[in-house]
């Protein structure tokens, strides 16, 4: 026990005195979600369209100020045929063309009804789908005004219609945001942890200290407790600097416990730092290990539910989700910030996330070796 | 004796480092280990430190087993290495505090050897320097005395005084006949020749193979040569093996 004391001692003494720690510290969270949610922004805005009106009439332009007064449109093209219109989806000035066709005032009038064309870029296949699903949303609208407009609804419909009226629970504005920072923290906390801890032993392998610790009568388990328990407490730095933004820059205030948040974080950290530590048993150079860190810990990443949901990835990846400690930790930031969820409801994570602490650390210890050959 | 080999062999492989090497060292001993690079001289050591298990043969250190009692032989060994192994980012004087912690030394204990390392070494003034801002030289003397601050039976040095000038490799052997003075025993790597002639007792590794054990001085008349330069060179124009 005495022997932990020295090297947790060491360890912080060299923490505090490296001027790079402070910078990943502060300045990456800072950056990182000030930046990223901003940009990361799951409403398409600004569709290019491009517009072929063959009727001139005052219905197409009304249904074209429509489209374009919505916000999500901009209009980028007037070509006079289909043909120009293309072109300049060709040139990539247009991501949608609707095509308005001759009479189409005359038809609507005379035969009640009408019909439109929309091509879409489907390149960006997001972009493509929302693009369209806006427009159709927006000409149904238009198509409710000219009814109303044309014909006196009945009191009783004679057709039986269901009418559906939802409410949105937990995120009732549907802000992406308080739905992206915390994700984003996630993944932040991971990041460092992972590759603080590797390149830390790493380092010590480069300078030639590790050998001399293997020297030395101390043991294993001290010599990989005295490395988590001080990164621990720094990737909790960097988690508490991210809520202190979520909190005073988007208004991210948690229905639930932030004490749930730390005791899941810390059991989360043990399972992160010990893989940060199993990879490091495994690199010679810190190229190495930051080059494997990252690699390890972008999958874990694009697989963690953070981007796209789980939900809607193919059977296989939905397996792998399951063996990937950082899908639960953003699941549990989740129904804690939005949901308010307490310990009781997150327990199958934290058992989870407790499984891999043991399996990673378990395997860093014994893949570690005072002695080599 | 303090360390007894037996055969001892270490291969890598097809490639065998060290081949059936069997010595002994006796209590206080300063015992060189010398031979060209690639000889086998760190390989050997490592094993006597419990730091590479030996493919076969026996070897005792302190009295235990170095297939057993690893952590035993931890105990009572020092060890230096090429690179010094200090903390550069630690002062001299946290340096001095972590190694003594992490052998059991007692808080007292620690205090009383701090400020007798430090006025041994001349470094009073530098104890709150970092070890990144010493010069080679200061850094050697202090891995040193770090690496002998809990008293071992037997400190390891393996070619501690390379990179170093002439006048530092002097001054450094005469701490090193201190150390060997307080009873300490020195197990010495070098490729420096004039150095060997320091050592009590030398052994000359050539290809993996002891080929030469004896005092410097009877080794120079068995092999007529005026310097164990000379000796050195008669043994390893053997060699097949090119450094590595």
């Amino acid at each position: 026990m005495r022997t932990l004391k020295f090297l947790l001692e060491k360890e912080f003494l060299q923490i505090l005195r490296d001027p790079a720690i402070w910078r990943i510290l502060f300045v990456m969270p800072i950056v990182q979600l000030l930046i990223l949610p901003l940009a990361a922004d799951y409403e398409i805005k600004n569709i290019n369209l491009s517009v072929v009106d063959h009727d001139h009439s005052a219905y197409s332009t009304r249904l074209v100020n429509k489209i374009t007064a919505s916000g999500y449109f901009r209009m980028t093209d007037y070509s006079a045929g289909y043909s120009g219109s293309l072109r300049a989806i060709e040139r990539d000035r247009a991501d949608l063309v609707l095509e308005i066709p001759p009479q189409f005032e005359k038809t609507l009038i005379k035969e009640n009804g009408a019909t439109l064309f929309i091509g879409v870029n489907a390149i960006n296949g997001v972009k493509a789908g929302l693009g369209g699903a806006y427009i159709q949303r927006i000409v149904r609208d238009y198509n409710q005004d000219v009814r109303a407009q044309w014909i006196q609804y009945p009191r009783l419909d004679p057709l039986p219609i269901i009418d559906m009226r939802y409410s949105d629970w937990y995120n009732p504005h549907m802000n992406y945001r308080y739905f992206m920072v915390p994700g984003i923290l996630v993944m932040l906390v991971t990041m460092i942890g992972t590759s603080f801890a590797s390149n830390n032993i790493v380092r010590e392998i480069e300078m030639g200290t590790i050998e001399q610790i293997n020297v030395s009568p101390i043991r294993k388990v001290h010599f990989i407790l005295g490395k988590l328990f001080p990164f621990m407490l720094l990737a909790l730095t960097v988690l508490t600097t991210g809520l202190v933004i979520a909190r005073v820059v988007y208004g991210i205030v948690p229905v639930g416990h932030y004490s749930t948040i730390y005791v899941f974080a810390s059991v989360y950290l043990l399972a992160v730092l010990g893989l940060g530590l199993l990879l490091s048993t495994y690199a010679q150079t810190q190229q190495q290990s930051m080059l494997v860190s990252s690699f390890v810990t972008m999958i874990f990443n694009l697989l963690s539910g953070l981007y796209t949901p789980i939900e809607s990835m193919p059977g296989w990846a939905q397996v792998i989700t399951r063996f990937n400690p950082v899908s639960y930790f953003i699941q549990v930031m989740r129904m804690v910030v939005l949901k308010g969820s307490g310990l009781s409801d997150i327990q199958p994570h934290i058992l989870a996330v407790l499984g891999f602490a043991v399996f990673f650390n378990g395997w860093a210890i014994l893949n570690y070796k005072k002695r080599t050959g | 004796m303090v360390i007894t080999a037996r055969d001892l062999t270490k291969r890598f492989g097809a490639f065998v480092a060290v081949d059936a090497i069997s010595f002994e060292v006796r209590k206080g001993e300063i015992f060189g280990f010398l031979g060209a690079n690639g000889a086998g001289k760190t390989t050997a050591m490592r094993m006597l430190c419990g730091l590479s298990l030996p493919s076969s043969g026996q070897a005792t250190v302190a009295g235990y087993d170095v297939y057993r009692q690893t952590e035993q032989i931890k105990r009572s060994i020092g060890y230096m290495s090429q690179k010094f192994s200090l903390y550069e980012d630690l002062t001299v004087r946290e340096n001095i505090r972590f190694y003594a912690g992490i052998y059991q030394l007692s808080d007292a204990r620690i205090r009383e050897k701090t400020a007798k390392l430090l006025q041994q070494l001349h470094m009073e003034e530098q104890e709150k320097s970092l070890v990144r801002s010493l010069p080679l030289g200061w850094k050697q003397k202090l891995a040193f005395a770090i690496a002998i601050v809990h008293d071992p039976a037997i400190v390891f040095l393996d070619e501690p005084t390379g990179g170093v000038d002439p006048m530092m490799r002097k001054e450094f052997w005469s701490t090193i006949y201190e150390a060997s003075d307080r009873g300490i025993t020195i197990f010495v790597t070098t490729h420096y020749m004039d150095e060997a002639e320091y050592c009590h007792r030398v052994s000359i590794m050539v290809d993996g193979r002891i080929e030469a054990l004896d005092s410097p001085g009877r080794l120079m008349k068995r092999y007529a040569a005026g310097s164990m330069d000379d000796v050195f060179l008669q043994l390893a124009r053997k060699a097949s093996r090119t450094g590595a």
